[in-house]
């Protein structure tokens, strides 16, 4: 169990390091497959024609707001909620009709929904139990998950005595302790505070890791997806709008929608200019006597409306126009500026009237900065620092 | 700081005076009658304290006080001792079958849409509408031998008319009037004992491998045990003491207390025996009232 860790960031194939991505391997074969699910509540539809597949040991987030069809995806994995069209199998059987305590997942729930009246020991021991495993292999188990979550002391204890964080532990341990084939996680962290929240997330990638577990976590906190997933399926409107590795979410996302959930971002409307193989010139709403060269190979045609979307980090906010001439340089004046400790915040007020936002890390310790309100400032960015969103 | 620490003070006084003038203070008139002994006078009994007579008079009266009505009561010559252990047993009974009546009913209520909960609870509470009186008294019109439910049967042609069931004035009678009365006082505890319930809970149990009738079993039964026993309580104090159900439905053999009571008090004119039977009744159902407030003590620490 030890070198989960490293079987899982190290795959070795013919003497090749290579990451875990079984969703690029076309012979890889799916654990959890979702084929054109819909669920419909009377006149909604809460998830509308839905495929995705999930990979064995694969820690996989679904994010989105509230209301996306989310939560009603992972309920329809549990079995508490049936599609209305569609089929999802799970390691090849169809589930559908199948009772949930007929089906080999398990679920965190986000109230965690510990049963009041049982220890925490009875609580682990819950699942167990229905499947008449015998006293000494409950006892063992048992065990083993309170160690797990470090709670070998409070197995005694009823929900009520536990704090938050307690009772956290527990519920992942109840619904570890049969070892399901997927664990479902429903915003299992929503009720802890900021610290403990990304303590915990570490420690929830640690346990997948050390068990070999596939699990599937809801979520609308796009910082915690992308810490603990290895992909991420952003979902609107009961639809997945993109599918993929945490990094591609958040560097090429496809669409403004996903550009702008995850992660802060500056969108500036543009019209193409010009196309060239792997490079496109656009001409911004907001800054129309500069040309923003970006290198990306661009859908649209010449005189397309797209967006751009710009990372605040990947802005350079300075007083001195750059050296380097292969970059793109808008001007303007800051208008406001956070001051946020490690980082600071530059509102840079475009000619025009737009406003981007620029990020830049406070180096060195000085507290006077210097730039300050209203400086005429040079904002630049590389050719690759910006992506072309057409839809 | 002296104004809030009084102010709590009235606060906290205020129950315990309604207490101390609605229930010690006739407990201790009762007590001191049930000590006395039957005179034909007014009031029927002696003795009397005087207050105006003196302190020596007074002395006197309370060396007079003794607990002959107890041993009369207590012995097994007389019918008091059956009368209660009849009344523990119908009751129990009767608790038993309002906890198989009203369990499901709660548990629909639960379960209902929340749009028509308030109108199901309504309907639950509805019957209080009518007088209590006139309702027992429609069921001598039901239960009779040539009343409603004999009627129906001979239409459908299930027994024949001259072989009408006798039901009132018998046992059964007094258990479906007692079911019918109290039946409210069970379903309103058990209700907001399984109304309150997380429904998650069942998902949780079912998510771990557990059929819905045992989640029943280990989930719901066991969270709705507070609302169980309250309502097998509010059901069991009162009919334990039940006079007008048996007086009206039972028969010349139902044996209850209240109503032994009652003859003792209003026909035999014992106003000393019946205090005597009131007090030891009341020593009865201290026992399930301490037993319960124990319990509600634990539910309160448990949250």
């Amino acid at each position: 169990m030890s070198n989960g860790v490293a079987e899982k960031t190290q795959k070795t194939i013919g003497g090749i390091r290579r990451k875990f991505a079984p969703w690029n391997d076309p012979q890889a074969v799916p654990l959890i497959r979702y084929q054109n699910v819909t669920k419909r509540f009377g006149e909604f539809t809460a998830v509308d024609n839905l495929s995705l597949d999930i990979y064995e040991r694969e820690f996989f987030a679904l994010l989105g707001p509230s209301g996306c069809g989310k939560t009603t995806l992972m309920r329809m994995l549990a079995g508490f909620e049936e599609p209305t069209e569609g089929m999802i199998t799970l390691a090849g059987q169809n589930l559908v009709g199948t009772p949930p305590y007929k089906r080999q997942t398990n679920m965190m729930f986000q109230s965690y929904a510990l049963f009041p009246h049982m220890s925490v020991w009875d609580n682990i021991a819950f699942g167990l139990k229905q499947d008449r495993m015998e006293k000494g292999a409950i006892a063992a188990r048992v065990e083993e998950m309170l160690k797990l979550v470090k709670l070998e002391k409070f197995a005694k204890r009823k929900p009520h005595q536990l704090s938050g964080g307690q009772r956290q532990r527990v519920a992942l341990a109840r619904s570890l302790a049969k070892r399901p084939k997927v664990l479902l996680l429903d915003e299992p962290l929503g009720a802890l505070d900021k610290k403990l929240r990304e303590e915990t997330q570490f420690e929830l990638m640690d346990i997948q890791m050390e068990l070999g577990m596939t699990f599937l976590i809801v979520t609308h906190d796009q910082e915690e997806a992308m810490t603990v997933a290895d992909r991420i399926a952003v979902m609107n409107h009961g639809k997945l709008v993109q599918v993929d590795q945490p990094a591609v979410i958040y560097e090429q996302p496809n669409s403004r929608y996903v550009a702008d959930f995850v992660g802060d971002v500056n969108i500036l409307d543009a019209k193409v200019e010009a196309l060239a193989p792997g490079a496109v010139t656009l001409r911004a709403e907001a800054a129309p006597d500069m040309p923003i060269r970006v290198a990306q190979e661009c859908p649209a045609k010449v005189g397309d409306s797209v967006a751009l979307a710009l990372r605040p980090e990947k802005l350079r906010v300075e007083l001195d126009p750059p050296a380097d001439p292969s970059v793109n340089t808008l001007t303007g004046t800051i208008w406001d500026i956070g001051y946020l400790g490690d980082l600071s915040i530059y509102h840079v007020e475009l000619p025009n009237g737009v406003r981007v936002k620029a990020a830049k890390p406070n180096l060195t310790r000085m507290v006077e900065r210097p730039i300050t309100w209203d400086d005429k400032v040079y904002v630049s960015f590389t050719p690759d620092a910006g992506v072309v969103l057409t839809s | 700081m002296a104004v809030k620490s009084s102010g709590r003070w009235l606060v906290l006084a205020v129950p315990y005076l309604w207490l101390l003038a609605l229930f010690l203070v006739p407990f201790l008139i009762v007590f001191k009658i049930s000590l006395s002994t039957d005179a034909i006078a007014q009031p029927p009994y002696e003795p009397v304290f005087d207050l105006a007579a003196g302190w020596e008079a007074f002395k006197e009266s309370f060396s007079a006080l003794s607990f002959d009505n107890y041993s009369y009561v207590l012995s097994w010559d007389n019918e008091f001792i059956e009368a209660y252990g009849s009344s523990l047993w119908i009751a129990g009974v009767s608790t038993i079958l309002l906890l198989i009546v009203g369990y499901p009913i709660a548990y629909g209520m639960a379960r209902a849409p929340k749009s028509i909960r308030p109108t199901l609870l309504m309907l639950v509470i509805l019957p209080f509408w009518t007088s209590f009186l006139i309702r027992v008294y429609a069921w001598i019109g039901i239960l009779s031998p040539e009343g409603l439910l004999n009627q129906l049967l001979i239409a459908l042609g299930i027994i024949s008319p001259d072989q009408p069931l006798q039901i009132l004035a018998t046992n059964t009678a007094v258990y479906i009037g007692i079911v019918y009365s109290y039946l409210p006082f069970m379903i309103l505890p058990l209700y907001s004992a399984l109304e309150k319930m997380d429904d998650t809970l069942l998902e949780a149990a079912a998510d771990l491998g557990c059929p819905p009738f045992a989640a029943f079993w280990k989930i719901t039964w066991p969270l709705s045990l507070p609302g169980v026993f309250a309502g097998c309580l509010l059901c069991f104090i009162p009919a334990v003491g039940e006079f007008v159900i048996p007086d009206l439905l039972g028969g010349s053999d139902t044996l209850m207390i209240g109503k032994v009571l009652w003859t003792e008090f209003s026909v035999n004119r014992s106003w000393t025996v019946s205090s005597a039977v009131a007090v030891l009744l009341l020593m009865v159902l201290v026992i399930p009232i301490v037993f319960y407030q124990n319990l509600q003590a634990r539910e309160v620490e448990g949250r």
